[in-house]
């Protein structure tokens, strides 16, 4: 299978199974694309002479172009089969499966260290910190069975994750900063490494929390829309007032005292905010380094949700931000996009690709009370209740219907490109919208395609 | 090649002998919380 696209002057031809990238000339794209529309067999028994003049047929437009250049470029083409590079099979699935049928260990656990928040944001899926159920802060009691039990649960896996979330977190700072201590305090009798992350909206972040963040926290995820009027409007105090003001200065003095290095400015566009790379070059512009700006998921009565008929403004600007980045690349206003990151050297293996994002199996997200859920986006949802810190998985059939979640399991994703760098999306959204993690959000699904696109032209251009 | 220029020499396939360890970050831990994106993730498996 292979996925080929024009973008920025750039010919694409993406060979889905074995992950190569291949930029060629306007001819060769059309003779690519000419043999996977005619030649089930690629080009098996059949002569040069035979394939050209089939192709001159079907593409006039090329008719200038000499024998030996068309011969030379089917060469190419062979050269790259036979290399396994191009036109090749999908064989995971069964290596998939068998994969996906391991024992089941835990690796990384968001822990809701409060069920509270100072802000009032619009689009919050927890719903001011609430999850539709009441304010309330994780004792150091829970969040210790939590970490024992991410330890009891994890085999032999070596690195642990914990997410610091809310609602907003800093409400339960002293929580936090025990839970780091107890964790440091199990690492070494257990051989297990706690990554510690934190996710704020800035709001109570001061000069004492940025310092113990630094030692403690391998990634820090800071929430800022981007521009002030953008920010202002979905990310209000309970009063209304804005907060980019109180919060700006702060992140830009964190991020720089973090090196710029294992953070991220993350924000949310919405349908108030189609041109998003604006937000997007604003942060670049306070210098941020690290920048994320994702698609809302929200429910389609919501008015600021984004819609079908939104796409083609969204491609525009995820092109548009693309080509910006390629402008600034090598200079000093050189920046990441965490939505165009894509390692075409050191990425994750076939299995990490394909096995679906983990939630309900090796993910899960913990309550103030300690309750676990499959991951942030479920919890509240009382059908998705998997069981407690006391007592471990108890709703092991939920458990196997995640565990069973893969790109395989998902008939849209089967034909699709974009599988190997979305495994298959987001469980939550799948649900949200379509009423199983089995499905997939058509939306979501088309904003990832074109970001992977963009995301690949991206590395072209800088590879000149 | 002339007319083609392939960007990466690392193929997928190869990374199946050598199983998942698991190791990795978990997907959703990075910076999203509501998408999934792995492509842009690092291998950790220290057997590569």
């Amino acid at each position: 299978m292979i996925h080929q696209y024009k973008n920025n002057g750039y010919n694409i031809v993406l060979d889905v199974n074995s992950g190569a990238v291949h930029v060629v000339d306007d001819v060769t794209y059309d003779v690519i694309k000419y043999v996977d529309d005619n030649l089930s067999d690629k080009f098996s028994g059949l002569s040069d002479k035979i394939i050209i003049d089939d192709f001159r047929k079907e593409y006039p437009e090329h008719e200038s172009i000499g024998s030996n250049d068309l011969e030379e470029i089917i060469d190419e083409i062979e050269e790259l089969i036979e290399s396994r590079e191009l036109f090749t099979e999908d064989l995971y699935e069964k290596p998939i499966e068998d994969y996906k049928n391991r024992p089941t260990v835990v690796k990384a656990l968001c822990l809701h260290i409060a069920h509270d928040c100072n802000l009032a944001c619009k689009y919050c899926f927890a719903e001011e910190g609430e999850y539709k159920g009441k304010r309330e802060l994780m004792s150091y009691e829970v969040g210790k069975k939590a970490l024992d039990f991410l330890v009891a649960n994890s085999g032999s896996r070596k690195n642990l994750e914990v997410d610091f979330f809310g609602g907003e977190p800093l409400m339960n700072f002293q929580v936090v900063k025990d839970l780091v201590k107890y964790g440091r305090s199990i690492e070494e009798k257990n051989n297990k490494h706690f990554r510690f992350t934190l996710t704020t909206n800035g709001v109570l972040l001061n000069d004492e929390i940025m310092e113990f963040a630094n030692e403690n926290m391998d990634n820090v995820v800071l929430s800022i829309d981007g521009r002030k009027e953008i920010h202002d409007m979905m990310r209000p105090f309970p009063s209304g007032d804005g907060s980019y003001d109180l919060i700006v200065s702060k992140f830009i003095k964190f991020a720089n005292s973090r090196n710029q290095e294992k953070y991220y400015v993350r924000g949310t566009f919405t349908h108030n905010n189609l041109d998003f790379s604006k937000d997007v070059l604003h942060l670049a512009d306070l210098g941020f380094k690290q920048i994320s700006v994702e698609p809302v998921v929200a429910k389609e009565s919501d008015e600021y949700a984004l819609r079908e008929e939104d796409l083609p403004k969204l491609y525009e600007e995820y092109d548009s931000l693309a080509k910006e980045m390629v402008r600034r690349h090598g200079t000093d206003k050189e920046f990441n996009f965490f939505h165009f990151m894509i390692d075409l050297e050191g990425g994750p293996c076939v299995y990490k690709r394909l096995s679906g994002c983990g939630s309900g199996t090796e993910y899960l997200a913990v309550t103030p009370t300690g309750d676990l859920y499959p991951c942030h986006q479920f919890v509240g949802d009382t059908h998705f209740l998997m069981g407690n810190v006391d007592t471990g998985i108890k709703n092991t059939e939920l458990q196997g219907e995640f565990k069973s979640c893969n790109v395989y399991a998902k008939k849209e994703c089967r034909n699709c490109f974009a599988r190997f760098y979305c495994s298959g999306g987001c469980a939550a959204n799948a649900y949200n919208f379509k009423g199983s993690i089995l499905e997939n959000y058509e939306v979501g699904c088309k904003l990832q395609k074109k970001r992977i696109e963009n995301a690949i032209m991206i590395k072209a251009a800088t590879s000149e | 090649m002339k007319h083609i220029k392939t960007l990466n020499t690392k193929k997928l396939s190869n990374t199946v002998k050598k199983g998942g360890c698991g190791e990795c970050q978990t997907s959703c831990q990075s910076a999203c919380k509501t998408s999934c994106t792995v492509g842009n993730q690092s291998c950790e498996n220290n057997n590569k």
